[in-house]
This record gives C-alpha cells, sequence and structure tokens, in this order.
C-alpha cells in the first residue's frame, strides 16, 4: 500500500500522466543523443588534457616542495586535478556518457580513475544498483550508504547514535568508504555474494589501493628528495583529503537534502519508463552556482537532470534544464534545488536528528513555476536551441 | 568490448620503461602523459598520418599512410580495418593493402571506392584531408597467393573487387613470375576501372599476364556464362575471385558445378559495402536487448545491430561486416540468421554478432 497521507507527487499522477512524463523526458534525451558530435568530443577531450596537464604540473611543482610557494601551488593544483579527474571525467566516463564517441580510451569499459574504488566495483553498485533503484529505502543502498540513517523510513537502531561522528570520519576518507561500500555488505552477509567474487573483489580493491598508496606516498614524494619527502607526502595526503571532503559534500547533497523524495518498494512495484523518470526526477535535488561551480562538481549540481538521464554527456546538463523545468511546471512537479551551503546544512541536520528515533518526513518543495525563475530566458515552450559551442574552461 | 587499432610493436626497453613510469601515472598509462607533448608518443594504438590521396578514377582514391610506429608487415590481398573519426566518432571499415609490403618509405596504402550513400567512403574519398590521423587495425584475411605458385592462374575482379587481386599481380610480377595468368576484370567503362592504366602497362611489359577487360556498360555484368568464351581453359587454372557478394557466389556455384578441380583451387573474397540495411530476405522478427531494456522490429534483412539502432538504442559495433567481433552479444533466445549465408547461426547462450545476424523470429539478446 502506498501511503496514503504522503505528499509524494508520484502518488496523484494518473497512468496517462506518467506515460506523457516518460514520453516528453525520453525525447529530450533521444534530440541530445542525436545532437551529439565533434563539440562534445572536443570537450571531452579538452578536459581531460585539462586534467592531466594540471596534474603533471601540480606534480613537478611538488618536487620542489622544500620550498613553500611550490609546496601551497602543489597541493592546490594537485586537489583540483584530482577533483576534476573525479567528477567531470572520471564518474561521468564510467557511466558510459562518452561511450557514443566509439573511442576505446575514453570508454566505460576501459576507464579507471584515481580512487580507491575499482572501476568494475564502482560501476555495479553506482550505475546499476543506485541508478535503478534510486531511493527506494531498502533496496537502493545509497540511502545512507548502509552505516548511517538519513531518512525516518529506516529503521532506527542505536549505533546510529554514533553517525555524527562516524559522518566526520566518512567526509574525510570518502574515497575508501565508497571503495568499501561497493563491496556490499548486505550481500555478503546473506550469501548472496560468492566466496570466490568476494576474494575477487577484494584482491582488486588491494591491487588498486597498492598502486595508489605507492604513486601518492612513496614514489612521488621519493622524487621530491630526502628533505621533500614528508612534505610531499604530506601534500599528496592534503590534496586527497580534499577530494574526498569535496566529492563527499557533492555527492551528499545529491539525494540526502529535505526536498528529495524517497519510495517504498511498493511505489516501483509494476514501475513503468513514465514511472521511473518520475521518481528519479523526486528523488534528486540539484545545487544552484556558478558556471566554474558546475564544473568542479562534475556536473553532479545537476543531479537531477543526471538522474533522469545517466547516460548523457554532463555538459550537457546545464542545456537542458530549462526543458526539464518545463515538464515540472506542465504536471505541478517540484524541481529540487537550493543554493549549496543551504542543501549542506539540512543534510547535516538530518544526519544529526536522525541519529537518535523518530524523525518526520522534512517538508517538501512547491511544484515548480517559471516566476521563480527570473533568470529564465523566457521561451515559453522551455526549448532551448542546444548548438553553440560548449564554454571554455576555466 | 569497444574496437581498438593493433597494438604498436615497441622495443623492449621501451616497453620496460613506460611499465616503470606507471607507478607515477597510475591509473593512466606513462603514454597519455606523453601525448601532451605529441599525440603520437602514445603508443596506446597503432596510428597513422595520410601523408598523400592518388586519385585513381572519378570516384576512387589511393590514401596513404605513414604508419606511427613500424609496420607490422602485410601479404598481398590482406586487408586492414582502417578507423577514423566523424563528427566525434569513430568509425571503422576494412579495406584491401594496396600498398607494396615492405615498402621503401614503410608506408601503407588502400584503395577506396565512393560507395553512394555510405558514411565512410564518400570521407575517405573526398573529405579525409592530408595530415589527417587514422587508426590501423590488425592486418587480416586469408585471400592471399599460395605457395608454391601454381603454374595457371585465373584472376577475376570486378569493381573495387580489384584492389587485392592489384596487389597479387605487382607480387607476382615482382617475383618474376613466369607462369601464365590471365585476369578477367569487370568495370563499367574503361575510364572507370581502378587501376586500368597500371594494368594496361603490366600488360605491356609482363609476358606472363593477360588482361581482359569486360565493360559492363556494353556488355552487362560479367558472369559465369561467359567464362568459356573469354578462357576456355579455366577449369585447370588456379582461379581468384574478387567482387560483388552476388558475383562471386554465382560464380562459386558454377566452379562446383562445372570443374573437377577440388576447393582449394578456387580462392574468394567478397566486397560488401553495407550489411543489415534490409533488402536481402534473411530473417525478420522482433529483438528484446536485456541490457538496454529496448525492443526493435527487425524487417527481413535487417541486422540486429542496426535494428537496435533505428529504435534508439545504443549498441557496440566495430567494423559492422563481421570481421572485428566488437558488436557480440549472448542470444538467451530464439535463433538468429547470417545475412551473408542465410544460415542458421549461433544457439541460444552462444556469443552472436550483431551486424551480420538478423533475428529468425523473436529473439532475446544480453545488450
Amino acid at each position: 500500500m502506498a501511503a496514503t497521507t504522503s505528499t509524494n507527487p508520484l502518488h496523484r499522477l494518473t497512468p496517462e500522466q506518467i506515460e506523457e512524463i516518460g514520453k516528453a523526458f525520453q525525447e529530450i534525451h533521444d534530440d541530445v543523443y542525436s545532437d551529439l558530435g565533434d563539440r562534445d568530443a572536443t570537450y571531452i577531450r579538452s578536459i581531460i588534457e585539462f586534467h592531466r596537464r594540471l596534474g603533471a604540473l601540480s606534480r613537478i611543482m611538488l618536487m620542489a616542495s622544500r620550498y613553500p610557494p611550490a609546496l601551497v601551488l602543489g597541493t592546490i593544483g594537485l586537489s583540483m586535478a584530482k577533483i576534476v579527474e573525479n567528477m567531470e571525467i572520471g564518474h561521468n566516463v564510467l557511466h558510459g556518457q562518452w561511450d557514443w564517441m566509439n573511442d576505446p580510451s575514453i570508454h566505460s569499459s576501459t576507464w579507471d580513475w584515481d580512487t580507491a574504488s575499482p572501476a568494475a566495483a564502482w560501476k555495479h553498485s553506482h550505475n546499476y544498483v543506485h541508478h535503478t533503484y534510486t531511493n527506494i529505502v531498502g533496496k537502493d543502498k545509497d540511502v545512507g550508504y548502509e552505516i548511517m540513517r538519513i531518512d525516518p523510513r529506516q529503521k532506527w537502531y542505536p549505533f546510529y547514535l554514533a553517525q555524527p561522528f562516524y559522518n566526520l570520519l566518512l567526509m574525510a576518507f570518502f574515497e575508501w568508504g565508497v571503495a568499501s561500500h561497493d563491496l556490499d555488505f548486505e550481500a555478503i552477509r546473506s550469501g548472496k555474494k560468492s566466496k570466490q567474487q568476494l576474494r575477487d573483489e577484494l584482491k582488486a580493491m588491494g591491487v588498486k589501493a597498492r598502486r595508489q598508496i605507492i604513486k601518492d606516498y612513496i614514489a612521488f614524494p621519493a622524487l621530491s628528495g630526502r628533505k621533500g619527502f614528508k612534505r610531499t607526502l604530506k601534500a599528496n595526503f592534503t590534496a586527497n583529503i580534499v577530494r574526498n571532503l569535496w566529492s563527499h559534500a557533492i555527492i551528499f547533497c545529491g539525494h540526502f537534502p529535505d526536498q528529495a523524495y524517497t519510495f517504498t518498494e511498493e511505489d516501483a512495484k509494476d514501475e513503468t519508463r513514465g514511472g521511473w523518470y518520475v521518481r528519479q526526477l523526486l528523488g534528486a535535488a540539484n545545487i544552484e552556482g556558478s558556471p566554474t561551480f558546475h564544473f568542479m562538481s562534475g556536473n553532479l549540481s545537476y543531479q537531477v537532470e543526471h538522474h533522469l538521464f545517466p547516460d548523457l554527456p554532463s555538459s550537457r546538463y546545464g542545456e537542458i534544464a530549462p526543458r526539464v523545468k518545463a515538464i515540472c511546471e506542465k504536471y505541478e512537479l517540484p524541481y529540487n534545488t537550493g543554493p549549496f551551503l543551504q542543501q549542506w546544512l539540512m543534510v547535516q541536520r538530518s544526519i544529526v536528528r536522525l541519529a537518535f528515533p523518530g524523525g518526520k518526513e522534512r517538508p517538501k518543495a512547491d511544484p515548480y513555476r517559471t516566476e521563480h525563475e527570473p533568470s529564465s530566458n523566457g521561451s515559453s515552450n522551455g526549448h532551448v536551441a542546444h548548438t553553440g559551442p560548449v564554454p571554455a574552461f576555466p | 568490448m569497444v574496437e581498438k587499432a593493433a597494438e604498436p610493436q615497441l622495443h623492449p626497453l621501451r616497453r620496460r620503461a613506460l611499465a616503470f613510469a606507471r607507478a607515477l601515472t597510475t591509473p593512466l598509462p606513462a603514454d597519455d602523459y606523453l601525448a601532451l607533448l605529441d599525440p603520437r608518443w602514445s603508443a596506446r594504438e597503432q596510428t597513422g598520418t595520410v601523408v598523400r590521396k592518388q586519385p585513381e578514377t572519378a570516384d576512387a582514391a589511393t590514401i596513404v599512410i605513414r604508419p606511427t610506429f613500424s609496420w607490422s608487415g602485410h601479404q598481398p590481398g590482406q586487408y586492414v580495418r582502417l578507423g577514423v573519426e566523424i563528427d566525434g566518432i569513430r568509425q571503422w571499415r576494412a579495406y584491401t593493402i594496396t600498398a607494396d609490403p615492405e615498402h621503401p618509405e614503410d608506408f601503407v596504402s588502400v584503395t577506396v571506392k565512393r560507395t553512394e550513400g555510405g558514411k565512410l567512403s564518400p570521407y575517405f574519398v573526398d573529405e579525409m584531408p592530408v595530415g589527417a590521423t587514422v587508426f590501423l587495425g590488425e592486418v587480416e584475411g586469408q585471400f592471399t597467393l599460395p605457395d608454391p605458385l601454381p603454374e595457371k592462374l585465373l584472376m577475376i575482379s570486378a569493381g573495387s573487387g580489384v584492389t587485392p587481386i592489384w596487389s597479387q599481380l605487382r607480387e607476382l610480377e615482382r617475383r618474376g613470375f613466369d607462369g601464365d595468368i590471365f585476369h578477367i576484370h569487370g568495370a563499367r567503362t574503361p575510364e572507370e576501372m581502378i587501376f586500368g592504366e597500371h594494368l594496361r602497362a603490366m600488360r605491356e611489359r609482363c609476358s606472363a599476364y593477360t588482361l581482359h577487360e569486360h565493360h559492363s556498360k556494353e556488355k552487362g555484368r560479367v558472369g559465369a556464362a561467359h567464362l568459356d568464351e573469354i578462357v576456355p581453359d579455366w577449369r585447370e587454372r588456379e582461379a581468384f575471385l574478387s567482387g560483388p557478394r552476388d558475383m562471386i557466389d554465382e560464380m562459386e556455384k558454377h566452379w562446383e558445378a562445372e570443374a573437377d578441380a577440388d576447393a582449394e583451387a578456387l580462392h574468394t573474397e567478397r566486397f560488401q559495402p553495407t550489411i543489415g540495411e534490409g533488402g536481402e530476405d534473411v530473417g525478420g522478427g522482433t529483438v528484446g536487448f536485456r541490457v538496454t531494456e529496448c525492443s526493435a522490429e527487425c524487417e527481413p534483412g535487417v541486422s540486429i545491430l542496426v535494428g537496435g539502432e533505428r529504435a534508439g538504442a545504443v549498441l557496440p559495433f566495430g567494423c559492422r561486416m563481421g570481421i572485428c567481433h566488437t558488436c557480440v552479444g549472448r542470444l538467451r533466445v530464439g535463433r538468429v540468421r547470417d545475412l551473408r549465408t542465410g544460415e542458421i547461426e549461433g544457439e541460444e547462450g552462444e556469443m552472436v554478432r550483431t551486424c551480420v545476424t538478423a533475428p529468425d523470429g523473436d529473439v532475446e539478446i544480453d545488450l
């Protein structure tokens, strides 16, 4: 039984409306897909090149880490490079957003990223489990990552009392948290995952971890000479922590702010394509910000668009946002969004509040209306031309 | 898996240095950072640069390529998969290598004829600029000269099917072959014959070589019925046939019915510009793509790949002619037919190539 007291807009839409919404979203997808070409390929290649140049330059700078200016600049540069690599490049390539290029060196089947998670394990837990069962409490293991209570519907256990503290640890060491999360503890406990598979996954994790540790904490520090070894090691550690804090913040703002809806397994029973789209729309929340902010968040600040179209290149999300909003307006659906600090504080409040038993559903956003958005380009049907150059970065 | 170019042959020291440097560049190969200095320093894939384009006829051109890494070598009659990027998407086609093996400048070439409505051949012939980068796949193909050489050869080619025959004739001339070669070539007009002038010059200087031009604009397409008239002793010759699929099919049947010669004396290469776009009366049905969660209706002659793409699915593909196995998916339910032979191919649970197979009724595939 769907909760009759629920304010969830999914429950008031008729099957016909849900089908229309599905078609409207599918049309956006197909329009963009048929338009992909040179400018998109140029975009991702220039970003990849930017990351490699910035990364190489920062590493070279850190070889002189015994001089403070080199240390500071190198650390900032490396933190930025790691963020770009993980967010705008790694996450999106592993989603298959660039597979249409048919380029074996920018392809989800061959890519690996500069983080603790081996690509294969992450693709399963994220692309498949999270993106299919988004926000279904009990099925989407990203609802609290199996260690936190961030939705009042999750059953309370005493160990959640500690979640405000271990959340701080998770912020700092997020990449290791994600890597262990990919193992899927529940599947291990219930025996759904065979011992052999677990062994293989642990082995892949070990190999990846060893390579990452040798690179950041042995090889590059060694290249900085005896005097610079410790400083470069600390700089690399700092860059990893900065990247972890940032990705934790962006990712937690994707589904855990107050506006985002969660669902029951009943809600998703016999779900149609249209129903899936509505669930993705309601379960995600955007973050408002400048083009640079969107870029540094890997366009996950367009979490709504990303969840609707996880296989479309991230650089297109900003362009299709007006069309998504137009659909929201037509069907009186919310378009969840808010400024970064507000979204982030909401998440932190929920983590603290829900560490204790009880808790109520937080107030949700109103249906989207154009006048809320004075900066809208005013096109009446919400269609914008999605041609023209992709803005260069930086 | 996405289709890749061939792996370059590297000096063992370079290979070791790259593996060592990877400790610093992981998870990327060190090549990716070398490529920042010069893209050709990346040894991820064998690439080449177009050094010139030679027009052969009004609608065919030879593309001359300098490989970035030393060329792995080829035998006359073999082909190479060539990859180019068009509007951001890398596409592959296989073409006969028309350059001599061990070319003095280490050049490789392919000779491409423009197919109307084609995607890649017009690009190669008309648009691709000198200086463009191409990806060079593995050298493949069984259509090569036998060892030892037979004394009497018959070569039959039509259209751009002349390209492997051309490579073989040059090889025979280089080796000073003193037997007897009879070559029938079908082209619409004398002007439209690829390598026409070269072959006519070869006829003048090489006593072992007889060229018979068959101009289809006047006489209709060359077929099995012409053989007795043109070359009465055809049954005694080891034959090399290269041209459009239907011509080769017809000739092959003729050989089986008429000649006593064993099958080894007949070598064939079928040129097929497009497969799976519809037209042939093979298969037809619906395909359920289990991973993409999409279903497609395929008319007879439409491949699983083309049907899926028309229905909006994004599917892996490579050569689109049944060579590279990029497009394979596991067949879960139903039967498929090979579009080239019309035969049933693959059983449930086996991997099938979606570019050259059509559904035979309702099928489901893990793609």
